[in-house]
């Protein structure tokens, strides 16, 4: 990833945003910070909110109030085509690949340039970084499995070559020896500093992946520190994350 | 019923050839037409029910321009860019506001514009037949083949049909702008999360398919007669073509096609007064063998 400009701005802020389903509200004033090269796990228990807040980011489920700002540049009110050109990759849950397309046409529909130009992520590089991909590039997608699918997702935003991926429950649904195979994948992508933003309901998984947390309940922010210090805070463990 | 003639027709070679060729150029229209219906049903999900007023449009842009210049291949142009620009018009201010409503209002959209158009194209080149001619290139003697004349015109057109058609598949299927029209039709959330303008890209598909009808009525507009109201039994015979051939089928709308043309040209020796009771006949017999049609979807 190229620097985008203004280093000392987090890539990433969302600030005061209330989003509403119909008449009822589910985000209470939200404030989020990702700065460059973090990788933030939003966790909080299924309903708190964390599908909603990416969504709200992503420009599906605009705030009512507050804001969305990438690199210090607001977003929000923006179709969600421009949110991803402004360099928002959302990998939505549930694995959404294009089941009738082979692998490499998936990864070909998710070119684009980078919102400075740059093409970094090329097939290639991601046949790199992305093994198994490579040995199934003529395969259809709806022919792989679910971990498969679930990088192939990632690889696919990966090539608009986005500032920030923002990953909504890459773990649900799949065995532990794949949910281990995913984690080591965002290792990788922290370790080429990727700027990572992802919602989970399992708290080990995020443990092992992420360098800082943000817990929501009930569509507020309860919490936000260190994957270190929320390690040790046993309190907001017990409470928000019932383990 | 006429079966002895039908008979005699089929076993000369000269009466052979000529219905051939006939029922090819109808196909071949038709052909045009359908995968246009096909390509805005398998990408936006709708019917267009105005289609046949592309064609129609088409045939008349391409005769005001023959008229104005003299020139067919301007004509062509003109017919197909025509409908083309006349059809993203009336995706973006009407059927795009109709979108995932109820098929009722879809359909009433489409039925002002045929009554709208139809009229408008009374008002400008009058209710009477307007008859564009043979273009020079092609006032040459017809070709014997087997005993049987085929106008040069003829084999043109089946020439510039197989080519649009095999451009349009290629197209779809090999390049980054057709993967990304399939994956359109098959996730539009997914494909706007990728950054990419999926209202421009309807707009885009819809006026593609209008192109091809609009391509369609400037091909016809040599060898049919020109009336405001043309494009009706065309809309009614793509229909046929795309369920015979399978919805979202380019293969299988030219299969159906060249099945249907013939059906009409031989039909028209053999059961002079039953040929449209054929071809529903034929999709009948379609819809009861294969329910997705000849090359549809098996899984529909």
């Amino acid at each position: 990833m190229s620097a985008p400009p203004n280093p000392g701005v987090p890539i990433l802020e969302v600030k005061g945003t209330d989003v509403f389903y119909g008449a009822s509200q589910i985000l209470f004033g939200i404030d989020l910070a990702v700065a460059r090269g973090q990788t933030m796990a939003l966790l909080g228990r299924n309903g708190a909110g964390k599908s909603t807040t990416f969504k709200a980011i992503a420009g599906i489920a605009p705030p009512r109030r507050g804001q969305v700002l990438l690199s210090g540049a607001a977003v929000s009110g923006k179709a969600p085509y421009l949110v991803a050109r402004a360099g928002i990759g959302y990998v939505p849950e549930d694995r959404q690949v294009f089941p009738e397309h082979t692998v490499e046409d998936n990864l070909i529909v998710g070119a684009k340039a980078g919102p400075r130009g740059d093409r970094h992520w090329t097939a290639e590089r991601i046949y790199e970084v992305f093994p198994l991909l490579a040995g199934m590039r003529h395969r259809m997608a709806g022919r792989l499995s679910g971990g498969e699918q679930q990088m192939l997702t990632i690889a696919r935003t990966l090539m608009g070559n986005p500032d920030i991926l923002l990953l909504d429950e890459p773990s649900e649904g799949l065995a532990p020896i794949i949910v281990r195979a995913i984690g080591d994948l965002i290792r990788t992508l922290r370790g080429m500093s990727v700027t990572i933003l992802i919602a989970e309901q399992n708290m080990h998984f995020c443990l092992g992946v992420a360098t800082h947390a943000t817990v929501i309940d009930k569509g507020q922010v309860v919490y936000s520190a260190g994957i270190d210090e929320l390690r040790g805070n046993d309190a907001i463990l017990q409470r928000y994350l019932a383990v | 019923m006429n079966l002895d003639v039908l008979a005699g027709c089929v076993a000369t070679a000269s009466c052979f050839v000529t219905q051939v060729s006939t029922g090819l150029i109808v196909g071949m229209l038709l052909f045009l037409v359908a995968s246009g219906l096909s390509l805005i049903f398998g990408v936006l999900g709708v019917v267009n029910f105005a289609h046949g007023v592309f064609y129609m449009l088409g045939a008349y842009f391409a005769f005001a321009a023959y008229e104005a210049t003299g020139s067919f291949v301007l004509a062509l142009l003109a017919g197909a860019a025509g409908a083309g620009l006349v059809g993203i018009v009336f995706e973006r201010f009407f059927m795009s506001r109709v979108y995932g409503k109820d098929l009722l209002m879809q359909l009433l959209v489409c039925y002002a514009a045929i009554l709208i158009c139809d009229d408008l194209v009374k008002i400008v080149f009058g209710a009477d037949y307007k008859l564009m001619g043979m273009p020079e290139a092609f006032a040459t003697a017809p070709v014997e083949v087997l005993g049987g004349f085929i106008p040069g015109y003829y084999i043109f057109m089946v020439g510039m049909a197989l080519g649009i058609g095999a451009v349009l598949w290629l197209g779809i299927n090999r390049t980054r702008l057709g993967k990304i029209i399939r994956a359109l039709a098959i996730n539009p959330q997914m494909v706007g999360a990728l950054g990419i303008n999926t209202r421009l890209l309807y707009a885009g598909v819809f006026g593609m398919g209008c192109v091809l009808a609009g391509t369609a009525g400037a091909l016809a507009a040599p060898v049919r007669t020109l009336t405001p109201g043309m494009g009706l039994s065309v809309l009614i015979e793509s229909f046929i073509v795309t369920v015979i051939g399978g919805m979202g089928s380019i293969p299988g709308a030219l299969v159906a096609a060249i099945l249907i043309g013939l059906t009409r040209a031989f039909g028209a020796i053999g059961f002079p007064l039953f040929t449209d009771g054929l071809m529903f006949a034929l999709m009948g017999l379609v819809l009861i063998l294969r329910p997705s049609g000849l090359l549809g979807a098996r899984t529909a």
